[in-house]
């Protein structure tokens, strides 16, 4: 047993060097480490870790795989539950889900659950024999997009014996994970590494196509016994300010996939980006926080989130939160541009902002950003980046008749998450607007449970 | 991978090729485009769709050699491939119940207005068409809008082919000749559509264009080919790229497509000295 009230420190790139480069920030617990945050944990008999983890992973179990050293037991553990180990346990919100539940984090910090998991995956992936196809049972069934809702669903599929094609618009499978997560916050070869595993299960990826354009959902039901849709929530929203048209006023969307995508980052690559001296990120979000930090690594100067609300209510993770701080991007909270100011050239120069302050609860339970009169002052940046948030993609909704959406964009779904559309399921962002990774694969799981039902009841019916 | 299986030079910048890849010639219509990487370190860059040929599962990309890019896809010959190719995406141009029409190309920009001529031909309509260039080395196309075309026009700036002068001047005559056109259709440089749709809002004439603006994705993700329209904020690739000509904020269009001009120059220079390396 471990009485440390601290979680053992995960190693990070030191932030004067880090900034300079995409490599990794987390470097990653080393064995001895792993062992002694383990040792920290009560095994817990009623597990209240468990229930705030949105695919019910069962933590204490492998915990204690890891305290008695065998990682290859834990990570049987996690896969029951989760095919993207390596990716959550870098990017799911711990502090909001498992870890907000261990009774450790009453007195002290909470068992560093996230950094564990990282460390199985990492531990199997570094050593993994080759994994065994599940045996067939004859269906089909067709997985829109290859983000994690989808990547989830299609290994669930795949454990149940269902033989699942992925259609990706991309050149690239993984969706999210490739175009918007920056490297150092989830390498690539993670990414890559994690669709391979399925790839060797026997799950097909078609890259270069876009459903509803490339081929139709009506079509893909001739063919699938079902079709799952996790297509996310892509569209950025805009501020609807003047000035957005720009030249330097970029969606966070478009930021990251050039970097992150088309690695515009390095000198090699065709895709260009400009280099911004200095930057203002709007939003407070994880996309925020990638963003102003893919920012510095491109050499700015100066880079400022601009948030309308106050620090408490930042959405973003509270890692990325201390790393963008311990990188020195600057925050300016309570503030929300007006309009984005350019030169005779088009060319930003400024963003001009308001002064805000919390006024009452709005809908969605936070105080409401009310504007502070005379307040405005003008930023001096040469680019403009807007995180606001993403909207669904109304593709497959206008090339698929009989799905029905929300006014907002949401594919309607049942409780068994099939949409309005018989056999067409659909989950994540493209159901509930822009969440995060483990909510994803949580409903994408969910949806490839419903869909061994929905086949197998069809399949009795016929008989 | 999309094996090059045609490749034809129309002049010294523009080039040809027809790329196999039946997915996209079952789906694909006038006025719809694709994205493509030459190879796995390229960016990806967007073609309209010249032609396809469904039984044979070929599509027809006509590109100019400007850029990094373009040079590079050049470089490739029948047999060789093309590392990603996809769509069609953006919506087909509304060609439906059109009587009669001009279609206006400039340089390149036909190549992507004779697929439209052509369908417009197909479906009975009356097509004028007005194409222009630089000069006569640099027609393209001629003889295949003269086959779509009950009037067609060719216009040179310096009088070395066709009539001398501007698309803006012959589509200015065949108006004023009595041509009572149900829309005119206009592909081609940003400022010569610029100026066709001034001239045709002046006769109150429907004018569609075709905008081509800096794209990633082509899927209505990365919002980078965003356009004022009628002062609301659209993306060509999911809700154009045709868009009604008399609605679009042009002269923004034309600065957002400088934005990365200094890099192009410096890629494209990189890119001809490798080529001469090479050679």
């Amino acid at each position: 047993m471990n009485n440390s009230p601290k979680k053992n420190p995960m190693p990070t790139q030191d932030p004067a060097s880090r900034v300079r480069n995409f490599n990794e920030v987390a470097l990653g617990y080393t064995e001895e480490a792993a062992k002694s945050e383990a040792e920290r944990c009560l095994n817990c008999k009623n597990k209240p870790c468990t229930t705030g983890c949105p695919v019910g992973i069962d933590i204490p179990s492998f915990i204690r795989e890891v305290a008695g050293g065998n990682y290859e037991e834990a990570y049987k553990v996690i896969q029951k539950s989760s095919s993207l180990a390596a990716v959550c346990g870098r990017v799911c919100p711990q502090e909001s889900q498992c870890e907000s539940k261990c009774v450790r984090g009453i007195k002290g910090e909470p068992v560093g659950i996230g950094r564990l998991e990282r460390f199985v995956a990492d531990c199997h992936n570094s050593h993994k024999s080759a994994d065994e196809k599940p045996k067939q049972n004859g269906h089909k069934v067709a997985v829109v997009g290859s983000g994690p809702a989808s990547l989830a669903c299609a290994g669930e599929l795949n454990n149940r014996g269902y033989a699942v094609t992925v259609f990706e618009a991309l050149h690239i499978a993984g969706g999210v994970l490739v175009y918007g997560i920056p490297e150092f916050r989830l390498p690539k070869a993670i990414v890559a590494e994690e669709i391979d595993n399925l790839k060797e299960r026997g799950v097909k990826f078609e890259t270069n196509t876009v459903v509803g354009r490339t081929v139709l959902v009506d079509e893909l039901l001739k063919e699938f016994d079902a079709v799952f849709v996790g297509t996310g929530a892509g569209l950025p929203n805009f501020m609807k300010i003047k000035g957005e048209e720009l030249n330097g006023v970029y969606s966070a969307n478009e930021f990251l996939t050039r970097i992150n995508l088309m690695k515009a980052y390095r000198e090699d690559s065709d895709t260009p980006i400009k280099h911004s001296k200095e930057v203002a990120v709007v939003g407070g979000g994880n996309v925020a926080m990638d963003a102003a930090r893919c920012a510095l690594r491109l050499g700015a100067n100066k880079v400022t989130i601009v948030y309308r609300r106050s620090e408490t209510e930042l959405p973003a993770r509270k890692e990325e939160v201390e790393h963008a701080k311990e990188e020195g991007v600057e925050f300016k909270f309570l503030t929300a541009p007006v309009e984005v100011v350019g030169d005779d050239n088009k060319n930003v120069i400024g963003l001009r902002c308001n002064v805000m302050t919390l006024g009452e609860p709005d809908a969605s339970g936070r105080r409401r950003p009310v504007p502070v009169e005379g307040s405005d002052f003008t930023l001096d940046v040469d680019a403009v980046i807007v995180a606001i948030g993403t909207s669904p993609n109304p593709l497959i909704k206008n090339t698929t008749p009989g799905i029905e959406t929300q006014k907002w964009g949401g594919i309607v779904v049942d409780e068994s998450l099939m949409t309005t559309r018989e056999g067409v399921y659909a989950g994540g962002d493209a159901v509930t607007g822009a969440a995060t990774v483990i909510l994803a694969m949580g409903a994408g799981k969910s949806a490839a449970e419903s869909i061994d039902e929905y086949i197998k009841r069809r399949h009795a019916e016929k008989k | 991978m999309y094996k090059i299986l045609e490749k034809q030079s129309l002049n010294k910048t523009v080039t040809k090729m027809i790329v196999h890849c039946p997915a996209v010639a079952k789906k694909a219509e006038p006025g719809q485009f694709i994205i493509l990487r030459v190879d796995g370190e390229g960016e990806r860059i967007p073609l309209t769709i010249a032609d396809y040929d469904r039984t044979h599962g070929t599509v027809t990309i006509i590109f100019q050699i400007v850029g990094a890019t373009t040079h590079k896809l050049n470089r490739l010959n029948v047999g060789d491939s093309i590392c990603d190719f996809v769509g069609p995406l953006g919506r087909p141009s509304e060609l439906d119940g059109l009587k009669k029409v001009a279609v206006v190309g400039g340089g390149v920009g036909c190549a992507i207005a004779l697929p439209v001529a052509k369908k417009l031909h197909s479906l009975g309509a009356e097509v004028h068409s007005v194409i222009g260039f630089r000069n006569k080395e640099l027609v393209i196309l001629e003889d295949e809008f003269r086959a779509c075309s009950s009037v067609c026009k060719l216009m040179t700036d310096d009088g070395s082919a066709g009539s001398k002068g501007l698309v803006t001047a012959a589509l200015e005559e065949l108006i004023k000749a009595g041509n009572a056109y149900d829309e005119v259709i206009a592909i081609g440089p940003l400022v010569m559509m610029k100026f066709v749709c001034k001239l045709t809002e002046k006769y109150g004439i429907k004018t569609v264009v075709s905008m081509n603006p800096i794209m990633i994705d082509g899927t209505g993700m990365c919002g980078g080919c965003r356009l004022t329209v009628g002062g609301e904020m659209k993306f060509a690739c999911v809700d154009g790229p045709d868009f009604d000509g008399h609605k679009v904020d042009f002269d923004a269009a034309i600065e957002r497509g400088r934005i990365y001009g200094e890099f192009e120059k410096r890629a494209y220079e990189k890119e001809c000295s490798l080529l001469k390396g090479a050679e």
